[in-house]
Order: structure tokens, then C-alpha cells, then sequence
């Protein structure tokens, strides 16, 4: 939390800030001191202690603290509430924690919660429609499309994706489409399915 | 849990270059391969320097003279998608799409695609190998199954990249920035191997960032192709790959560049496989002399002799696929 202005290396020059957003600080980078036109100074967060963050996700905005290195997984489920996301390898490699960002698939376990700063983020909990189920969540469940579960918001996301982008898939490119998603149970040929079927409803909705 | 690190959000590349001049400093720019890296603790971060907002570094356009730039900062799957990749440069698109998963596309750079870690899984593990300042090379005498079979020394890992074969074969130039300032080199000066500088992979000196790529404009007749061998159809790191650009005129090769991924530290040329193109037509006979010609030299390890034959059938392969336009 300390904002003191210590002396640092390599010409970056630290102020504190006044009015004291915790643990974040100014800089001006190395040069910039005797320009005219006003330099945007890089943001810094401080390793120990908690910063602010302010986050938009499901549509609504978030304010809270968060240390640097927490990821955006850890801040959605442990700070926020928001249990749908998530984790498996926390590695980038299962697909379980996938969420949009700013509409695009992404992995929440390989972003740091600071990254998403300015972006819109989407859950599993915000593609419900109003209380019912969403189209795709609606698919999965008619095509039977899981059996322990785990990965099925996951996977829910990664269609919920491809569908933005591409709005009637191929077979070969809902493959494609949740291919950064596992499923340890094998339930991929329901799975397939039900994107099909989600396709389908979108299209008709 | 990754360690301890502050965070700085860098608002231009100036304001990075000056962070990064900080002991433990870290660059993000995706951030894919550095949390990995932090969370397997290859190594910590003391901080991490954050470009993925600088706008100046993102995007893909054409310049006058007919080059397309590529910012740093621009996904792999803006690459593989853009219509202008797509249309000149087929190999870099197949090569940026056949990279990871959908979600490592929509958030990995092409800068830190070029610039990251290896995975030999020595390297990412508990051991403190040649390549992390230590005296062993674990896969020498390990399991190497994955290494390399051309240029190792002291270190057998494979640049993991599917794009820098496909930059050099295009004869890409970089730009990067750092406290000297700018300078521009060839892609395929960017990577090193391990008897020039076994700890790192790049010729990046500290503190300096990859800014943009410009890929020069298509000749005509160029051909382009990328093809991937890997251990699953779904996403995976290449076993063995094969990049080639050939400009055809007159039914005959009149220039080639082939570079092997997967089979090297660094994106391997293979002049040789180059040679058996050149002043031929694209048929059956060049193809295999090419693929001869690319596996000259091989020093495959215990676990990895099986690349050998993988790399000549890749290579017949995407030579063929360059039969017609």
C-alpha cells in the first residue's frame, strides 16, 4: 500500500500519487521530463499490498483490490462470486476457465486480473437469457453434451464464441472451434452436437 | 501460485524500454508464455512490463510498396484470418493457425510468439539445466523424444514457434525497440542457437522489444505453403514442420527458401533442400531430393531418430502441395 517515492534505477523517476489510489503510482519514462507536450505516464501497481481495479463483467462494473500477480480466474471465482469459470490445468491447456473478452474466447487462468482492466468480460453467468438458459446452455443440455460436467461451462464459452464469429459453423469448424477445450468424461460427439443444435436456435431466435 | 511481482502498465514503447531496464523486469505482451513460465517458476519476475495497450504496436496493414506490417501486438488469429495474409502470404497463415488452441490464438502475439521459451520439459521443470545457467543438459542423456536433430550444443531444444519458420521463409524483417534504440534485422537473424549464446534463444539484448514485422511484397509466382506433423489431430507443438516459399516462373523454381520447424533451436534453413528447387519444375523427383537434402547432416538422439524420416515425408509433402498455383 506504501506509495513512498523511493529512488530507482534506470532513469524511472516515482512520485506518489496524491490522493492515494492504494499502491499505485506514476512514472515518467527516461527522456520524457523536458517535452513540451504532456507524457502519459506508465501505470505502476506495487508488488505487496492491494491496487484498485475496476472491472466490467456480465455488464456490470466491479470495483476491488487485487495484488498483481492474481489471475483474472482467481478474481471471477474468489473475489466476484462468479463459481461458473472453472479451474483445471491452470496452464492454458484444458480450456475449463474459458471466458470472452471483449467478446473473444480466451483463458482467464492465463490472464492477470489487471490485464482486463478496460475490457468487457463475459462468464458463463452472463450468457444466461434473463433467468432461462441461453441458447447454447439451452443445446447442451437437450444433446446431453456432458456426464461429470466439469468442463461444460467451458466449453459452453468456447461455443458461445465461435457462434459470434461464425454464425452457421461446419461440423469440421465446431471441431476447430472447442479445440482448446477438454473433456476427460469424452463427450465430445454430444458436444459437437449441441453446437450444431445452438447454431440452429441462434439463427432462428 | 506465481510469486510476488509488481505490475507496470506501459503507455508507450518508450515507457517500456525504460521499465525494462529494471533488475527482474519481465515483458508481457499476450502473456501466454510468461505466466506459464512464472507459474512453473522457470523464473520469477520482479516486475512485470505490461505493452498489450500500446496501440502503435498492434495491427496488420499493407505499406506503399506493397510490404504488409504486422505489429507486434497482433494475435495469431488476426494473422491467420486477415484477408491480406491470407491472400499473399498462405504459408504464415496456416502456420499462425495451426499454433495452440483458438484461445491461445485470440490472446498470443506475434512478437511473443517469436520470443518465447522452450518447451523442453527440463527446461520448464525443476532442473537447473545449461539453458538456466546450469552444467547439464538433461535430454542429452534423458528423454528426448521431442528435441532436436539439427544444431544442438550443450542444449537439444526446438524453437516451439510455428510462425518464424513461415517469417523466414517470407524473408520477414523485425523491428525492435530498446535504450539504443530502433534497429531492424532479418527474422531470420532474430534466433540463435545454443554455441552462441546458450542461455537465451534470441539476439534480443536486454531491454529491447520486438515493435513490428514487415513482410516484403509477394513476387510473382510466389507459392507458399506451411505443414505441420503433430502427435494429435487437435492442438499440439509441431514434431516436425516445414515452411517453404518458392517463386515459380516459366514451370521452373527460380527462387526457394525452405526452413524446418521443430527440428532445430532455432527455425532451421535448409540451403541444401533450397537447392534441389531451384532451375527444377515442381514434380515427384525434386520433391525427394529436397527431402534428402533436408535431413543431411541430422544427429538425431536416443528417443528422436523417428523425426528423420518424418521430416523427408513432410517436406515431399508440402514441396507438392506447390505443383500448382
Amino acid at each position: 500500500m506504501s506509495t513512498h517515492g523511493d529512488d530507482e534505477k534506470g532513469g524511472v523517476s516515482r512520485r506518489g500519487f496524491l490522493g492515494g489510489v492504494a499502491g499505485f503510482i506514476g512514472v515518467t519514462a527516461v527522456g520524457s521530463t523536458a517535452e513540451a507536450t504532456p507524457v502519459p505516464k506508465a501505470e505502476i501497481y506495487e508488488a505487496s499490498g492491494l491496487s484498485k481495479l475496476t472491472l466490467q463483467v456480465n455488464g456490470r462494473t466491479h470495483s476491488l483490490l487485487v495484488e498483481p500477480r492474481w489471475t483474472l480466474l482467481y478474481v471471477l471465482r474468489d473475489r466476484l462470486g462468479l463459481t461458473g469459470t472453472k479451474p483445471g490445468c491452470e496452464r492454458g491447456e484444458c480450456g475449463a476457465c474459458t471466458v470472452l473478452f471483449d467478446g473473444v474466447t480466451r483463458y482467464s487462468c492465463m490472464t492477470l486480473a489487471l490485464e482486463a482492466e478496460g475490457h468487457e468480460i463475459t462468464t458463463i453467468e452472463g450468457i444466461m437469457a434473463g433467468e432461462a438458459l441461453g441458447p447454447v446452455q439451452q443445446s447442451f443440455a437437450d444433446e446431453d453434451a456432458f456426464q461429470c460436467g466439469y468442463c461444460t461451462p467451458g466449453q459452453i464459452v468456447a461455443v458461445e464464441g465461435l457462434l459470434r464469429q461464425n454464425a452457421s459453423p461446419s461440423i469440421d469448424e465446431v471441431r476447430e472451434g472447442v479445440s482448446g477445450n477438454l473433456c476427460r468424461c469424452g463427450a465430445y460427439g454430444h458436444i459437437f452436437k449441441a453446437a450444431m443444435r445452438a447454431a440452429a436456435m441462434k439463427q432462428v431466435s | 501460485m506465481m510469486g510476488s511481482f509488481s505490475y507496470v502498465r506501459a503507455g508507450s514503447v518508450k515507457q517500456a524500454v525504460a521499465a525494462l531496464a529494471h533488475d527482474g523486469a519481465r515483458l508481457h505482451a499476450g502473456g501466454t508464455d510468461l505466466l506459464g513460465c512464472l507459474r512453473d517458476r522457470v523464473f520469477d519476475a520482479g516486475s512485470v512490463v505490461s505493452i498489450s495497450g500500446i496501440e502503435e504496436l498492434g495491427g496488420i496493414a499493407a505499406l506503399s510498396g506493397g510490404s504488409v506490417r504486422i505489429g507486434a501486438l497482433a494475435t495469431l488469429a488476426e494473422i491467420a484470418s486477415h484477408p491480406l495474409i491470407r491472400e499473399r502470404y498462405p504459408v504464415l497463415a496456416e502456420a499462425a493457425a495451426s499454433a495452440a488452441s483458438p484461445q491461445l490464438r485470440n490472446q498470443g502475439t506475434i512478437g511473443g510468439n517469436l520470443c518465447q521459451r522452450p518447451r523442453c520439459w527440463y527446461f520448464r521443470g525443476d532442473f537447473i539445466c545449461t539453458r538456466k545457467g546450469g552444467s547439464l543438459c538433461y535430454a542429452f542423456d534423458g528423454e528426448n523424444r521431442y528435441h532436436c536433430i539439427f544444431g544442438g550444443d550443450g542444449c537439444y531444444i526446438v524453437h516451439p514457434s510455428d510462425a518464424a519458420p513461415a517469417l523466414v521463409a517470407l524473408d520477414a524483417q523485425v523491428s525492435i525497440a530498446g535504450p539504443g534504440g530502433s534497429r531492424t534485422i532479418a527474422v531470420e537473424d532474430l534466433h540463435i542457437l545454443p554455441k552462441q549464446d546458450i542461455r537465451r534463444e534470441t539476439s534480443l539484448e536486454a531491454g529491447e522489444i520486438v515493435t513490428e514485422i514487415v513482410v516484403p511484397p509477394p513476387r510473382a509466382g510466389l507459392r507458399s505453403t506451411y505443414r505441420k506433423v503433430r502427435e494429435r489431430g487437435s492442438w499440439d507443438f509441431a514434431l516436425v514442420s516445414v515452411a517453404i516459399a518458392a517463386v515459380v516462373a516459366a514451370g521452373k523454381v527460380s527462387a526457394a527458401r525452405v526452413v524446418l520447424g521443430g527440428v532445430a533451436p532455432k527455425p532451421w534453413r535448409s540451403i541444401a533442400a533450397e537447392a534441389a528447387l531451384i532451375g527444377h519444375a515442381i514434380d515427384e523427383s525434386a520433391a525427394m531430393r529436397a527431402a534428402a537434402g533436408a535431413v543431411e547432416g541430422a544427429q538425431p538422439l536416443a528417443q528422436n531418430a523417428y523425426k528423420v524420416p518424418l521430416l523427408r515425408g513432410a517436406l515431399e509433402e508440402a514441396v507438392m502441395s506447390l505443383a500448382r498455383p
